[in-house]
């Protein structure tokens, strides 16, 4: 790690942080690191989502902050206090595991006490408070049943009010909708999105599904290959990508070779495949070699019979058509032979077949020059 | 017989072989049971069979008997104590070997199921001498602490093959909210796993309760377990009142394998 980005890092400590990950690193066998350099801060209040593929050291990281696993090197703060080496049992943290972890040999009433117990609330205060717990998720009148006798989505509500019930500051989440059908998935990421803006609770939330991540977070750390690729709120994170590995997990991207040759009133000038030259927009402070242009599908759009000084124009052969309702995927072979994704309103598409020249063209503010 | 109609006559030949000598096998497993269990009813005091006339008498001699009734006493006692001691050893090794961290773990589980392994006159004559040492030969701490080598190999096969069904985030569940490490051992991960604990602990009682060769070794006239009573018995005065013992374990035996597998059932839904 260079030292410009320990300062930024060193920066970005507002007193507000609940959680901090200070040089964190772990790993199983002394050789490989599953997480490597990890430094972030979860604010105080906040949803944030630490989202990648599987093996990218998210669920690792969530594992040492419940304190399942202990960091091999570095230190995790909470509340200022270091804590890897307190037990989960003295953490206070709300843990939603992905198979709910519902204690099979208690009622649902019964679990959802069972954190109570140890707070030393017993009795009728116990009592009103599973209650409420089970109300905040329409869960009140199945307190007596057995988890097995519930279906998926109630399951994953009693583990939710198991981890709210005793009111902690942080509620963990592992992948907690992964085994829900699409439609409940989406109602309950509504519905945790809710509890968690109503309650005021820090929650730190781990999924591979980036729909779900965008949907929920206040920000979102993308995680590759044991390292935060980038940390941003949603918008930012779609709209900013800061390296191609993010530009291509959240949503669709195109991913374009090119080679830098300078700039120009603040944008890049690079030069395409085909020798053709493209301006980008660049936060990067590369000088030159092999670099990548970024272009989302819906930023390309059929080009006028003019050149518009704004926008990359580019033309192609046609080589696929599909039609998706409001909208059509035109895959198009373009700076001699890369295949580019355009999204187009089904009603501007005048009818194209494979084989067919077409020109294109796209905002140069929404082309982003990444590093290759 | 449950073949399809269109089965060749070979095929059908084929079966009724295969029919035959699972019944042949079947039936030497439990031929014993058809000799003693009607000679513990006969009356005649030589074994003859057919029996010609029933009576309970070598039952009312069994239960009327002191040294019979020491000798269940002391197999009754041993093999609580075993039984105890075998399950709650047995449980705490199979609950360290299934951790995925634990080093050796084969070494170790290969270990813990040898005494399964090695003859038991081996084992008998070794733990003889070994105890020896110490003076727990003819003591009945001496036989239960032999036993419970020989028992708590069931009890860590049984609890580790629970063990691998648990689901070790129910364990981690209950640590997140708050529960100290023995709270979550006994309010979740043990009621969890009681299947395998509880099966564990029959197969500890039945080893314990039936076991001659190391009882004959390590037990003098005042620990005599009924099965070492039924073996000297055999060999000084034969009497029916030993098919009497014998018929009277196989029911115990037949009880405890019944709950077993009552237990299984339950485990499975």
């Amino acid at each position: 790690m260079n030292f410009s980005q320990r300062v930024s890092v060193a920066a970005d400590r507002p007193v507000d942080a609940l959680v901090r990950f200070e040089d964190v690193k772990k790993s199983y066998d002394g050789i490989n690191f599953v997480v490597k350099d990890l430094n972030l801060n979860v604010r105080r209040g906040e949803f944030l989502t630490m989202l990648g593929p599987s093996g990218s050291g998210k669920t690792t990281t969530l594992m040492m902050l419940g304190g399942f696993e202990r960091p091999t090197l570095g230190h995790i703060l909470l509340d200022g206090k270091p804590v890897e080496r307190l037990p989960p049992e003295k953490r206070n943290i709300g843990f939603v595991f992905q198979n709910y972890a519902l204690f099979p040999h208690m009622t649902v009433a019964e679990n959802v006490a069972f954190p109570l117990r140890y707070r030393g609330i017993t009795g009728v205060a116990a009592k009103d408070k599973v209650r409420e717990a089970l109300g905040r998720v329409s869960l009140e009148a199945l307190g007596d049943r057995r988890p097995a006798q519930l279906s998926g989505g109630q399951q994953q509500r009693v583990a939710l009010a198991r981890a709210l019930v005793f009111e902690p500051s942080l509620v963990l989440m592992d992948e907690p909708l992964g085994a829900l059908d699409k439609q409940l998935r989406e109602r309950m990421q509504i519905e945790i999105k809710q509890l968690q803006t109503s309650l005021g609770i820090t929650m730190v939330y781990v999924t591979h599904d980036q729909s779900e991540a965008l949907t929920m977070s206040d920000r979102i750390a993308v995680f590759h290959d044991g390292r935060i690729q980038q940390l941003a709120d949603p918008e930012t994170l779609y709209n900013e990508p800061s390296n191609r590995f993010v530009a291509s997990f959240i949503g669709e991207n195109n991913t374009l070779p090119c080679t830098l040759l300078g700039r120009e009133g603040g944008m890049a000038v690079v030069r395409m495949g085909d020798g053709s030259k493209f301006k980008a927009a660049a936060d990067i402070s590369g000088t030159g070699g092999d670099m990548s242009v970024s272009v989302r599908p819906e930023n390309i759009g059929l080009a006028g019979q003019d050149g518009r000084p704004d926008f990359n124009r580019f033309g192609g052969k046609v080589r696929d058509v599909f039609f998706l309702g409001d909208h059509m995927r035109l895959s198009v072979e373009a700076f001699g032979g890369e295949f580019v994704t355009a999204r187009i309103p089904a009603r501007r598409l005048r009818p194209f077949a494979p084989g067919d020249d077409v020109a294109l063209e796209c905002n140069v503010a929404e082309c982003r020059l990444l590093e290759a | 017989m449950w073949l399809p109609s269109y089965a060749t006559p070979s095929e059908r030949l084929m079966r009724t072989l295969v029919v035959a000598l699972a019944v042949a096998v079947l039936l030497f497993l439990i031929a014993p049971l058809f000799i003693i269990v009607p000679l513990s009813f006969s009356k005649d005091p030589f074994f003859t069979l057919p029996v010609q006339e029933y009576s309970l008498r070598w039952y009312e001699d069994f239960f009327g008997n002191p040294r019979w009734m020491t000798a269940i006493a002391n197999s009754a006692i041993a093999a609580v104590l075993t039984t105890i001691l075998a399950t709650t050893l047995g449980t705490l090794a199979a609950l360290g070997i299934s951790r995925a961290d634990f080093p050796a773990r084969r070494l170790v589980m290969a270990l813990l199921i040898s005494p399964m392994i090695v003859p038991i006159v081996i084992v008998a004559v070794g733990s003889y001498l070994f105890f020896g040492q110490f003076g727990l030969t003819n003591t009945r701490t001496g036989l239960v602490l032999a036993h419970t080598a020989l028992a708590t190999p069931f009890v860590v096969i049984t609890v580790t093959a629970t063990l691998s069904t648990y689901d070790t985030n129910l364990t981690r569940a209950a640590l997140s909210l708050g529960a100290s490490p023995s709270s979550t051992f006994f309010r979740v991960t043990l009621p969890n796993i009681m299947p395998g604990v509880v099966s564990g602990a029959i197969f500890a009682f039945a080893t314990s309760f039936d076991e001659v060769v190391v009882a004959l070794f390590m037990t003098a006239a005042e620990q005599r377990t009924l099965p070492v009573q039924m073996f000297s018995g055999i060999r000084d005065q034969i009497n029916p009142t030993i098919m009497a013992a014998a018929t009277l374990l196989l029911a115990l035996s037949i009880m405890l394998f019944a709950t077993l597998s009552l237990l299984t059932r339950r485990r499975v839904r």
